[in-house]
């Protein structure tokens, strides 16, 4: 086998480390971003850690696409500094409001543009959808075999592949071969540290926009019309204690707690 | 947000910093918040340099980041490599010498002073962190004053030359693998590599430091020792100008790393103020501590600005000694103050290991004395402005 074409999806996600400053727009009911860092999201650094493995054993080329504003080009030099060969961003006003599957059409459009592939390779879920639907429907969408939730994975000479999927109780060891779209769990390595000589190559690599028309993507496919699904209204949870502050003697205050827990079931 | 999880910017400060630095301090934030923070009370408390951080640190390219990709080496601009020194000596002075010491004063001199051989033979492995270095000038009877120093070499036949002599004082001398010497000769001061395990030459390290702790410091000591001219000797370099020149650039190192000592005693008081009560009231709402958060951070801020004004200029090759002198002068003081005030604001607490501040202020009463001592650099800036040498006799 020669070298191989990798392709790596990366979604920038709302800094985890600052979720206490989500904001809820009490008109609208989005969720208001502004001045939050944006991260790639985790689990995609380790997908892109397995393609860059890959890529020092084989040899080839390593791109990015992320579906996502113009402005996710600072998010994806984290991964150009990592060792990623370019970034494509899907940018188009028409994508916004798609839901996973209008996602994974936008995606799948944008891996077909960048040409032939040997093995896509996405976090397994992200942090701030979390719906773990992508990786596979990207899958469907592109033709090929892929799998989800990979702990382990070996590519072999000749492009066969062997993985182990997370199970409740244990793994799955799956065999097949190359092309494949594959969604990496945390667990499967551990991403290097971008190191400075990462950080000034990076500089010179290139990072290509794409819009609705660049990718032949229409609007019925992808955006609020593209998506069979509307986000519902989100709102704060109340995490406020119920508390009752009890008067009286010991013997009455002690008398009531009793009775409280066990109407509650807490005493039998 | 907490604290500690950003650096502190009063002045928009990031803002004035290129995508390429602010990344490099990215890199620099998480290494050191993931491997130095973590373990670095116990190496000092036990007087031990962490080796082990020598290979990761070279991994990511902060040794000798500033030299030319071609010797395996990041190419950072002057503003990136102080912003490396600031997070590195957040961590700790010891593990910012380490780094200071490899890169400006042993790869430095290699870089510029010496033949090709001997840059392709040390530099692509001192950045690969295979081989350390050390930079010998200060002797036991000469600190400020090295014009004075003993230690000879003298030219011998086929070749070779004949070193005598001792240095004190000298930053992983002990763990070296080639110590740069400064040696007097019969042309003026030249500059020499002597490798470790050459008969003659014994590094003994030094212990019982109440600073500097995670840092080695050792005597070099060298009875007869011969070395080959053309692997030995910086041929490209005659007289004080030589370490001068070396000192300069880890000068400019050391005054940014030092805002990242301060940085990190500043954010621990802070944060300790608002969540300390006394009197039923965090400390933090008293006046008399709020004077010392406001001074602190308001140094810090200036301190700042400083040297990324001398990092610009530096990288437009615009800049002199005299203001390389100004800033490690201001920002090493800005750090000893910063750290001794953030203590009090502790109570007892800031006397633990626990917290970082006693280590900072123990460390930085090395700072303020190597690489020219506080002292000195205020002479150099009055001889700057006046025109007049207020230290050398005549
Ligand atoms: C602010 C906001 C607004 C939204 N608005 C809408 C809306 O109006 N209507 C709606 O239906 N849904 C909306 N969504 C949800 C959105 O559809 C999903 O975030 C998106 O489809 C991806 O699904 P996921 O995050 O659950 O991905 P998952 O399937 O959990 O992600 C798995 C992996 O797929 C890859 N991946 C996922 N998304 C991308 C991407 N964009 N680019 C590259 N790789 C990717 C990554 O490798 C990721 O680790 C919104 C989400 C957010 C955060
Ligand atoms: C932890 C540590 C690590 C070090 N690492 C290295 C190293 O790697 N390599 C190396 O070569 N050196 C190293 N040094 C040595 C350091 O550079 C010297 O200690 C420094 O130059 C001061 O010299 P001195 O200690 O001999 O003090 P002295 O020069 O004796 O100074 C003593 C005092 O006199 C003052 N003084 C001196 N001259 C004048 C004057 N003309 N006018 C007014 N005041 C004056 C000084 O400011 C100081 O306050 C290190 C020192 C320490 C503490």
């Amino acid at each position: 086998m020669g070298e191989l074409n990798l392709v790596v999806l990366v979604k920038p996600v709302p800094d985890p480390s600052c979720y206490d400053r989500i904001e809820i727009d009490p008109a609208t009911g989005a969720l208001l971003r502004q001045g939050m860092p944006a991260v790639l999201n985790p689990a995609d650094k380790h997908a892109l850690e397995e393609a860059l493995v890959l890529k020092e054993r084989f040899g080839g080329r390593v791109a990015m696409v992320s579906m996502a504003p113009d402005s996710a080009s600072e998010t994806l030099m984290e991964g150009l500094a990592m060792g990623a060969d370019e970034a494509c961003i899907l940018s188009d006003r028409a994508f916004a409001g798609s839901d996973s599957l209008a996602t994974s059409r936008v995606l799948a459009a944008g891996i077909r543009k960048i040409g032939p592939f040997d093995l896509v390779l996405a976090g397994n879920e992200s942090a701030d959808g979390g719906t773990a639907h992508v990786p596979s429907q990207v899958g469907e969408l592109l033709g090929v075999a892929h799998l989800a939730n990979v702990i382990r994975m070996e590519v072999g000479p000749g492009g066969s592949v062997t993985a182990r999927t997370r199970i409740e109780n244990g793994y799955i060891e799956v065999r097949g071969s190359l092309p494949m779209v594959v969604g990496v769990r945390r667990e499967i390595n551990t991403p290097r540290y971008t190191s400075l000589m990462g950080v000034m190559a990076a500089q010179g690599k290139p990072i290509r926009v794409w819009r609705s028309e660049d990718l032949g993507v229409n609007a019925a496919e992808a955006g609020m019309e593209g998506s069979g699904m509307r986000p519902g209204k989100l709102s704060r949870p109340d995490y406020r204690r119920k508390g009752e502050i009890l008067k009286g003697s010991h013997e009455e205050t002690v008398r009531r707690i009793v009775a409280i827990l066990r109407a509650e079931g807490v005493l039998g | 947000m907490s604290a500690t999880t950003e650096m502190t910017d009063y002045m928009g400060f990031q803002g004035l910093l290129t995508d390429e630095e602010k990344m490099v301090r990215a890199t620099a934030r998480k290494f050191v918040n993931d491997e130095v923070l973590p373990i670095i009370d116990g190496y000092a408390q036990s007087e031990t340099f962490p080796s082990h951080l020598v290979k990761p640190m070279a991994d990511l390219g902060f040794l000798g980041p500033n030299l030319p990709e071609k010797y395996g080496c990041a190419g950072l601009s002057n503003v990136a490599y102080g912003l490396l020194m600031y997070e590195l000596e957040r961590g700790d002075s010891g593990i910012r010498s380490f780094a200071s010491v490899q890169g400006s004063l042993v790869m430095y001199p290699i870089y510029a002073y010496g033949s090709d051989a001997q840059k392709e033979y040390w530099l692509p492995r001192m950045a690969r962190g295979e081989a350390i270095g050390c930079f010998g000038l200060t002797e036991p009877d000469f600190g400020s004053n090295p014009a004075g120093m003993r230690t000879s070499a003298v030219r011998e036949k086929g070749g070779k030359w004949k070193i005598n002599g001792s240095k004190m004082w000298i930053t992983n001398g002990s763990i070296a693998d080639v110590a740069v010497v400064w040696a007097k000769t019969g042309e003026g001061v030249r500059g020499f590599l002597v490798e470790k395990g050459t008969p003659g030459f014994t590094a003994p390290q030094m212990k019982g430091k109440w600073s500097l702790r995670a840092s080695v410091t050792s005597e070099l000591l060298f009875d007869d020792v011969v070395v080959d001219e053309e692997k030995s000797l910086l041929p490209n370099v005659k007289g004080l100008k030589g370490p001068l020149g070396c000192l300069t650039q880890a000068r400019y190192g050391i005054a940014w790393g030092a805002l990242g000592a301060a940085d990190a005693c500043y954010q621990t008081a802070l944060e300790y103020a608002l969540n300390r009560i006394q009197f039923d009231r965090p400390i933090a709402s008293f006046q008399l501590q709020q004077r010392k958060l406001a001074e602190m951070v308001t140094e810090i801020t200036k301190g700042q600005l400083l040297v990324l004004q001398l990092g610009r200029m530096k990288d437009q090759g615009k800049y002199t000694f005299a203001q390389v002198s100004m800033a490690k002068m201001n920002n090493v003081n800005v750090a000893l103050e910063t750290a001794r005030v953030a203590r009090t604001i502790l109570g007892a607490n800031g006397i633990m290991g626990e917290y970082p501040i006693m280590r900072h202020s123990a460390n930085m009463e090395s700072v303020y004395t190597y690489e020219g001592t506080h002292d000195m650099h205020l002479l150099i800036i009055g001889q700057e402005v006046t025109g007049i040498s207020a230290f050398r006799a005549g």
